[in-house]
């Protein structure tokens, strides 16, 4: 019998750190009450930062521990720091917005922390069980967030919109999986991956089916986006731009280890059904997005949209398709937190406003965030020089060198339609008469999200290949 | 008497059967809130009998693992479904589906 010893667990030491320290802040805000909100919110943010550490002191292994249910390597170890950086980002993001706006509960930051220890678990699962309990880990986590605002109407409907139709693509998700489970006989990926790859059953197909419409729910690809916009309307806004900025990021690797792992047998198959997901999340992202005046809802949009591109590198497959990936997720994340962070100064004598015509004027009331918001919508539609640019650029790339000419084309069409409304908000700003201004305290740290953001977005054309190289050292544990 | 011999093929009827309610109460339900969560607890217990359906047939637990984790799951999210639907019926003081319709577009 083997003794018990703590050095085959390491690669889950993140975790395992962020599981603990989590409960230990719940006990910290029972016993001391909703003060405490402020502490927890710094303690939750320096968490997460040294579970960072102790994510990149370790070395990516391609080795599964815990009867083969957790795999750390080089994919999940680049995903799970984006992540944690996202989750940092989100959460000095909202920390003004929560004490303004009188959502003073200290659960926020703890259910911050839950659905982010989710996320970390269901990309490193190698398991369809550890799969399931870290989707649903994130998922309660991230309906209890929704509804927050308790007192709000909005609030409490978008929470039960959300509730309802995540627990039916959680549904439709257990029911692949238990087909999956009846004709592969396994719920490990490996096993299962072996096995299609030697016989293609009927079931197993139906079952993935299942599966991916399931996951399609939870990254919001088109037709399975319904929910989208009413969740990004109705939650509180701190609460709109976490849901933008990290859930989706993990989704999508999610998918892409199982497409690539388990289903690599059946690529045939969804070969086709991701091709249709992103054709139609492009569209629909472009054209829905045209006709909207709250700017929560023209993101949400946006975001269905930018699942589209994303989409387009995974249909193209091969590391150059994933890599660029990678690489839009990772630009798309740090365009997305500029923007909230600017929609979150939107208040006008401590009201928060979300229409696009209370934008209008802002160039002089402040010209700080109007140039740094037109900076983040030029990067948005895929202008050079900035950083959306590039992040298109490697997709469509990548969907041409693979022959993928009607998707390739479909992209930047609808790129094209998608920028009206991104540049509509400039000339909104630039150009029409001013509305009200902006309450001008805006706390430290939103300001240096915006700034990093903004930076990042500008700077990125000067050095592009760090990022690129990281993408495609990520990818690799798929080919090897 | 083979015909009336119940096997694999008959629970994963009945599986599916459950599963399609399940999903079409959903969809086709205009009146209350609460048969949606009623509906979604048939979803999953429709796949519970999947997975020990499976498992007796193909001989591994794991298919049972699995269903009592579903069980727990879906006992916290039967826990959350109802106190979302108190905060909603506090707002709003209806628990109507069609009430549910503040934002459209």
């Amino acid at each position: 019998m083997n003794s018990l010893t703590f050095a085959p667990l390491a690669p889950i030491f993140p975790e395992l750190f962020l599981a603990v320290a989590g409960m230990a802040l719940l006990i910290v805000g029972v016993l001391r009450g909703n003060q405490s909100m402020r502490f927890i919110t710094q303690s939750t943010m320096f968490v997460f930062a040294i579970a960072l550490f102790l994510l990149i002191g370790q070395e990516p292994s391609n080795e599964a521990i815990l009867n083969d249910m957790f795999v750390q390597n080089s994919f999940t170890y680049y995903i799970k720091a984006i992540l944690i950086v996202g989750v940092i980002a989100s959460l000095a993001l909202s920390k003004q917005y929560l004490e303004q706006e009188l959502v003073i509960r200290f659960e926020y930051p703890i259910l911050v922390l839950f659905a982010g220890l989710g996320m970390m678990l269901m990309v490193s699962s190698n398991d369809m069980l550890g799969l399931y309990m870290g989707l649903e880990l994130q998922s309660l986590s991230l309906y209890v967030l929704a509804t927050i605002r308790r007192n709000h109407v909005k609030s409490a409907e978008s929470g039960m919109k959300y509730f309802v139709l995540g627990a039916i693509s959680s549904g439709m998700l257990l029911f692949g999986i238990s087909m999956i489970y009846g004709f592969t006989g396994s719920t490990n990926f490996d096993v299962i991956g072996a096995t299609l790859i030697e016989e293609v059953s009927l079931g197993a197909v139906i079952g993935f089916v299942f599966v991916l419409a399931g996951l399609a729910f939870k990254i919001s690809a088109a037709p399975f986006h319904m929910w989208t916009p009413d969740v990004y309307e109705g939650a509180p806004t701190s609460v709109t731009a976490f849901f933008a900025i990290v859930p989706k990021v993990a989704a999508i690797a999610l998918i892409i280890r199982l497409l690539f792992i388990p289903f690599a047998g059946i690529s045939e198959q969804w070969f086709q059904m991701i091709w249709l997901l992103s054709f139609l999340s492009m569209i629909v992202g472009a054209f829905a997005g045209l006709r909207q005046n709250n700017i929560k809802r023209l993101l949400a949009y946006s975001s269905i949209g930018n699942i589209g591109y994303a989409l387009i590198g995974i249909v193209a497959g091969g590391d150059a398709g994933l890599a660029s990936v990678l690489v839009y997720l990772t630009l798309y994340m740090v365009m997305t937190a500029g923007v909230f962070g600017i929609i979150l100064c939107m208040r006008v004598e401590g009201v928060s406003v979300t229409s696009i015509s209370d934008l209008a004027g802002l160039s002089r009331n402040a010209p700080w965030l109007a140039y740094s918001l037109a900076i983040l919508m030029f990067s948005m539609s895929g202008i050079p020089p900035m950083a959306g640019f590039f992040g298109k650029f490697m997709v469509f790339e990548a969907a041409m060198q693979s022959g993928l000419y009607t998707l390739g084309v479909i992209g930047v069409l609808s790129s094209v339609v998608a920028s009206y409304y991104y540049l509509r908000i400039i000339k909104t700003m630039f150009f029409d008469d001013p509305a009200p201004a902006f309450d001008s305290n805006i706390d430290f740290s939103r300001r240096l999200v915006i700034g990093f953001s903004v930076l990042i977005v500008l700077v990125f054309i000067l050095k592009p290949s760090p990022l690129i190289e990281v993408s495609k050292g990520a990818v690799e544990s798929f080919f090897s | 008497m083979e015909f009336f011999e119940i096997g694999l093929a008959h629970y994963l009827s009945l599986a599916a059967m459950l599963f399609t309610l399940g999903v079409f109460g959903i969809f086709l339900n205009r009146k209350n809130v609460i048969v949606i969560l009623m509906c979604i607890e048939l979803m999953l217990l429709a796949v519970n009998i999947n997975f020990v359906a499976f498992s007796a047939h193909l001989g591994d637990l794991v298919g049972q693992v699995f269903t009592i984790f579903i069980l727990t799951v879906a006992a916290a999210e039967a826990a959350i479904g109802l106190a979302i639907l108190v905060v909603l019926f506090r707002t709003r003081g209806s628990i109507a589906v069609e009430d549910i319709s503040s934002m459209k577009g």
